[in-house]
């Protein structure tokens, strides 16, 4: 794999933690926009996002983040923030002095530090509980402090492991939108959650693992499309949804076509997603059927967990 | 390029201002937390106990002999401040600049920061030293003034016109020399040992009995060189001789080098060894 300075890349990387294995031979390399990286407890995200920020080593292979690596620390965490799992804080510390004093580490003025603090904070919604002290607020709280910690220098990569954890429903909506304007404003954002569908509306790409491995990565749609062992699942809502079931069936790459619970539409399961969207053009110019709606049933991000990796037996 | 010339390009180009600036930051932050933590309560008593012992002989005997007290204030400095309250001192305060945060779980947050972590070594450890140096003169300081104070003008013959005040001065700069020492040391021992508490039995086992040991070993004692700089002489009597004799003496203007060169030695290893430490919460 080539160096890029516009992507994080794994080249062949492992890591054991004595006989233990964290991760194993990955291979990957991401682009800017939201990555998401899905997987059980104990299937290598963590160990991942560590490596790539260098708080682990690689037992072997390299990782480079936009061409750098931690061993040059000036650089490389200017452009990279990490929120992680832990749930802790230097003890005695307030909200405020938890981001001025990692910014001081950056080398900002007073003034500086005291302005991306507050921008920060104010970002995340949090300003009003800045000057006290952290060990007193809620966990939701404490999540979106060390958000603002890590986004307050205004990173170019931006790593949060499990950041949906401990918020109310609301936060999560904000955390989410947030996430989104990052994502759109060209940073790289790598998160990982196990809340899978939050996750699925605002990723660009995703990393399923399982047992320290990369079991699929890539768009969605792309990995959905390669899961050859289930047929895709496509929801079409019609005017006559048993009529087109009937002639949908016909079709040899459609294996199974079913009226939906609600009796409004057709749940087909197709082989083919390309074939079957030009048939059904055909179907409804033809036969004059009146569509309200087609969508994929299955090209999500739980789909595609629930068939590569909860016993789906699915393989890429 | 020859490599002379490499080095000196790579120390023109380095960021020396980003450095100074993220040591200051350092500095602040870990000093405050060094004095001010609960923590740090122990060592203040340890430290002031014998202030306290020294005020309440001043109050409640009434036989005084300046020759004995200096004597007595000797003892005080080499058997209880070198062997016990600046030992243990730094171990606590040393120990727990690294150890605290990994219990704490928060050293991450300095591993994601811009730091080169050589560097947060060197920080945390200016931090303990000058806040043990602080607290431990201070209170050597006031044993002193506790001492003499009473004694009147032959107390002030003693200190202004006398050895009183080389006396001072040598147990203060001893004071600082046993801080940068033992700080070093306790300071690699965090990041070696998960449990830095049997290491320190061991060295101060080592402390103790190193008398004993051929001279070539001696050398690798931070009391080696302190006991050398001491300004009072303890009689070597019967097992105190252990404490007190010199085997190989050394004169000052190697004791203060050696024991600078054998504290930038540990600092040296320390530094390896923290560009090698993974954070894993969890093992610890």
């Amino acid at each position: 794999m080539t160096a890029n300075n516009n992507a994080i890349v794994f080249d062949n990387v492992s890591k054991f933690y004595g006989e233990v294995l964290g991760v194993n031979r990955v291979n990957l390399s991401l682009p800017p926009g939201i990555t998401s990286l899905v997987g059980p407890n104990g299937s290598g995200k963590t160990t991942l996002m560590n490596l790539m920020t260098g708080l682990v080593r690689p037992t072997q292979g390299n990782i480079t983040v936009l061409g750098l690596t931690p061993d040059q620390p000036e650089e490389f965490f200017t452009r990279v923030g990490y929120c992680t799992q832990f749930d802790s804080f230097p003890k005695g510390i307030t909200g405020y002095d938890f981001i001025y004093h990692s910014l001081k580490l950056r080398g900002r003025t007073h003034k500086q530090a005291h302005e991306l603090a507050f921008e920060a904070m104010e970002r995340l919604g949090i300003s009003e509980a800045a000057h006290r002290r952290v060990a007193g607020y809620s966990k939701g709280m404490r999540q979106r402090i060390r958000l603002a910690q890590a986004i307050a220098h205004h990173p170019t990569v931006l790593v949060l492991d499990e950041p949906l954890n401990g918020l109310d429903p609301m936060a999560r909506a904000e955390s989410i939108a947030l996430f989104e304007a990052l994502g759109k404003e060209g940073l790289h954002v790598i998160i990982s959650s196990h809340v899978l569908h939050e996750v699925d509306k605002i990723s660009d790409q995703v990393v399923l693992m399982s047992y320290g491995y990369v079991v699929a990565e890539g768009q969605i749609h792309g990995v959905r499309s390669e899961v050859k062992e289930h047929p895709m699942q496509i929801l079409v809502r019609c005017d006559n949804p048993s009529r087109l079931a009937a002639r949908l069936f016909s079709q040899d790459h459609v294996v199974e076509a079913k009226l939906n619970s609600d009796g409004k539409g057709v749940l087909v399961r197709t082989r083919d997603a390309d074939q079957f969207y030009l048939l059904l053009n055909r179907i409804v110019v033809d036969e004059d059927f009146a569509l309200e709606a087609v969508a994929p049933a299955d090209d999500d991000v739980n789909s595609i967990y629930q068939y590569l990796i909860r016993g789906g037996g699915g393989t890429v | 390029m020859s490599s002379i010339a490499l080095a000196r390009k790579r120390f023109e180009e380095a960021p020396w201002q980003l450095w100074t600036s993220q040591l200051v930051a350092i500095l602040r932050y870990e000093l405050r937390r060094c004095l001010w933590m609960r923590r740090s309560i122990w060592i203040y008593l340890l430290a002031l106990a014998p202030a306290g012992i020294i005020a309440l002989h001043v109050m409640f005997n009434r036989h005084f002999d300046l020759p004995d007290d200096t004597q007595v204030l000797g003892g005080i400095f080499q058997f209880y401040y070198l062997r016990l309250g600046i030992f243990f001192g730094c171990m606590g305060l040393f120990t727990w600049l690294f150890r605290g945060e990994i219990v704490e779980k928060s050293l991450h947050y300095y591993f994601l920061s811009p730091v080169r972590r050589e560097l947060l070594v060197i920080g945390k450890f200016l931090a303990g030293f000058i806040a043990s140096s602080v607290i431990f003169v201070f209170s050597v300081w006031l044993c002193f003034v506790l001492t003499y104070a009473h004694f009147g003008p032959a107390g002030r013959a003693f200190i202004f016109d006398g050895p009183g005040l080389h006396h001072l001065l040598a147990y203060m700069g001893v004071t600082v020399l046993a801080c940068l020492g033992y700080g070093s040391l306790f300071l690699a021992l965090s990041l070696v040992f998960k449990n830095p508490i049997l290491p320190g039995i061991v060295v101060l086992g080592w402390e103790t009995f190193h008398a004993v040991l051929p001279s070539f070993l001696q050398k690798f004692s931070v009391m080696f060189y302190l006991k050398q700089l001491c300004p009072i002489t303890i009689p070597p009597d019967g097992l105190m001789a252990l404490f007190t004799v010199v085997a190989e003496p050394v004169s000052a203007w190697l004791a203060v080098p050696g024991l600078m060169c054998l504290s930038a030695a540990i600092l040296v290893f320390a530094c390896f060894r923290i560009r090698r430490t993974e954070i894993s919460y969890l093992a610890d």
